[in-house]
């Protein structure tokens, strides 16, 4: 089976991308997005956008602003909902239900797709109680169990030897890399199965965005990652699959090897190359 | 290449890039047409020239690689810009052998003056010289006009460049044969054959490099290969 359309009959959810020859062996569809549209009120952010997430890979979002790549990437946990005249039509099958569904558990849904915004935004309390609230909302745990959670997560983001001897202490005392690193901690905590990266680099130095790029590769082992990024070095470095979108448009959607290297698009070529965005 | 990057500095480092692998294409084609020039009508004086002139190849490549460093470094090219940063380094390569070809051409004609070469044999490499120079001319036009089809053309014709370069090789080994004294002109022809082919080669391989900068692939076909004959003495009677 191929990425690209092919001329056979439609296998379910086949995933809908514009490069010919890459194999999907070994691919297991997470989220299927079809025929997604989405409205400001009366003005149409996406247009017909068809794309596949891939399980256990990171797919890079690029595109210059106001191309609905954020739009985009709060559809997938129902960001929305918070605004009124907002509205998304269409399909996004997550396992096996549409959570565009007006009966989808919100607070659930979100915990199983997380989000790690592009400023961090750890809660003003201790660096504990950042995770264990999370833990918390979701279940009824002995407090043995928290504290292992509260262990586990932020040794997953790569923040443990750094904060083990002061969890009491405020998250709002972290560096901008550390409480980056927390909120991730705290995203991983509650056990979501795909985890929505917005810019998470773009408020960090060289070496605090080294260690989240890291950590993305290393958190995909067990999620699916998203990322929304401007900066297309860091798109190439951490995805695997990229899509581009432009105007509302999704243009190009592959590998990301290939759309760095000999896109098929004109207008992802000129964008990456930095001709225009 | 298509339209203009956001940052000016860029494109004009590009385009710098692609003047300096121009000037060196002009430079190796006229050092190749002057070896050729040497030989046919020994001319010394041309040879030691050409011997002269290399170093002026080589500091053209050598400032290949420091633009092409410096733009990987400082701008990190993607895609297209890549592929043409890619594609200058290994053009550089291939432009600094051929030239190295026809000093070492220049080179042997100094010597081939002194003695008596057959005649025939001489107009052989001539024909040889022209078949790749005329390839080399090709390939730097479309280098400069990122023409694809004339870069293919180009590409096809290596299969003639190594008919030619054969023919001559059996030519020279009959030579050999019938009059042992001629062993040691026909050997600096042999030589001289096999360096041109050898430049063949190269512009062989710009002609690839210049569809891949284009277009990010490869021509598809395996590419055009001579007979395996030729390593015998066999029918050269």
């Amino acid at each position: 089976m191929n990425i690209a359309s092919s001329s056979q009959a439609p296998v379910v959810g086949t995933p809908v991308a514009t490069h010919a020859g890459v194999s999907t062996v070994g691919l297991s569809e997470k989220v299927s997005i079809r025929n997604l549209e989405f409205f400001y009120g009366d003005a149409r952010a996406l247009k017909n956008i068809n794309l596949s997430l891939y399980a256990n890979k990171t797919t890079a979002f690029i595109g210059p602003s106001g191309c609905g790549k954020s739009t985009l990437l709060r559809i997938l946990n129902r960001m929305y909902d918070l605004y009124p005249g907002q509205r998304a039509t269409g399909e996004v099958m997550f396992d096996g239900e549409n959570l565009l569904d007006a009966g989808m558990d919100i607070n659930l849904l979100r915990a199983r797709i997380g989000m790690v915004f592009q400023k961090p935004t750890p809660f003003p309390m201790s660096i504990y109680e950042n995770i264990a609230f999370g833990i918390r909302l979701y279940e009824r745990l002995p407090r043995a169990e928290v504290d292992a959670r509260v262990e586990q997560a932020l040794r997953r983001a790569a923040l443990w030897d750094e904060v083990k001897d002061k969890l009491g202490a405020s998250g709002l005392g972290l560096s901008g890399g550390q409480q980056q690193r927390l909120c991730i901690a705290r995203t991983v905590a509650v056990k979501p199965e795909v985890i929505l990266f917005d810019e998470p680099c773009s408020a960090l130095d060289p070496i605090s965005t080294a260690k989240i790029e890291e950590l993305i590769d290393e958190l995909k082992q067990d999620y699916t990652i998203v990322i929304v990024t401007h900066n297309m070095q860091q798109a190439a470095r951490v995805s695997d699959f990229t899509a581009f979108m432009y105007l509302g448009e999704l243009i190009e959607f592959g590998v990301t090897e290939k759309i760095f290297t000999a896109p098929d698009d004109k207008r992802t070529q000129a964008y990456i190359t930095g001709r225009f965005g | 290449m298509a339209n203009d990057h956001i940052l000016r500095r860029f494109d004009e480092e590009l385009e710098r890039l692609n003047a300096t692998i121009n000037e060196m294409g002009g430079l190796t084609e006229s050092q190749f047409a002057r070896a050729l020039a040497a030989v046919r009508e020994r001319d010394t004086g041309t040879a030691e020239e050409v011997i002269a002139d290399d170093a002026r190849v080589d500091a053209l490549d050598a400032a290949v690689q420091e633009q092409t460093v410096k733009l990987l470094a400082l701008r990190q090219p993607m895609a297209v810009d890549l592929r043409v940063v890619l594609s200058s380094i290994k053009i550089a390569a291939a432009l600094e052998r051929i030239a190295d070809y026809a000093k070492n051409t220049a080179k042997r004609s100094i010597v081939l003056a002194q003695g008596t070469a057959p005649a025939s044999a001489v107009a052989g490499i001539d024909r040889l010289g022209r078949l790749v120079r005329s390839a080399l001319k090709d390939v730097l036009d479309a280098f400069a006009d990122d023409d694809v089809a004339k870069a293919r053309d180009v590409w096809n014709r290596d299969e003639e460049i190594d008919q030619v370069y054969t023919g001559l090789f059996r030519e020279l080994l009959t030579y050999m044969m019938e009059d042992p004294r001629t062993i040691t002109a026909c050997t600096h022809l042999l030589f001289m054959a096999k360096n041109i082919e050898r430049a063949g080669d190269h512009v062989t391989n710009i002609a690839e490099l210049v569809n891949f900068r284009s277009t990010g692939k490869n021509f598809a076909e395996a590419r055009p290969k001579g007979s395996g004959a030729l390593y015998t003495a066999d029918g050269a009677s």
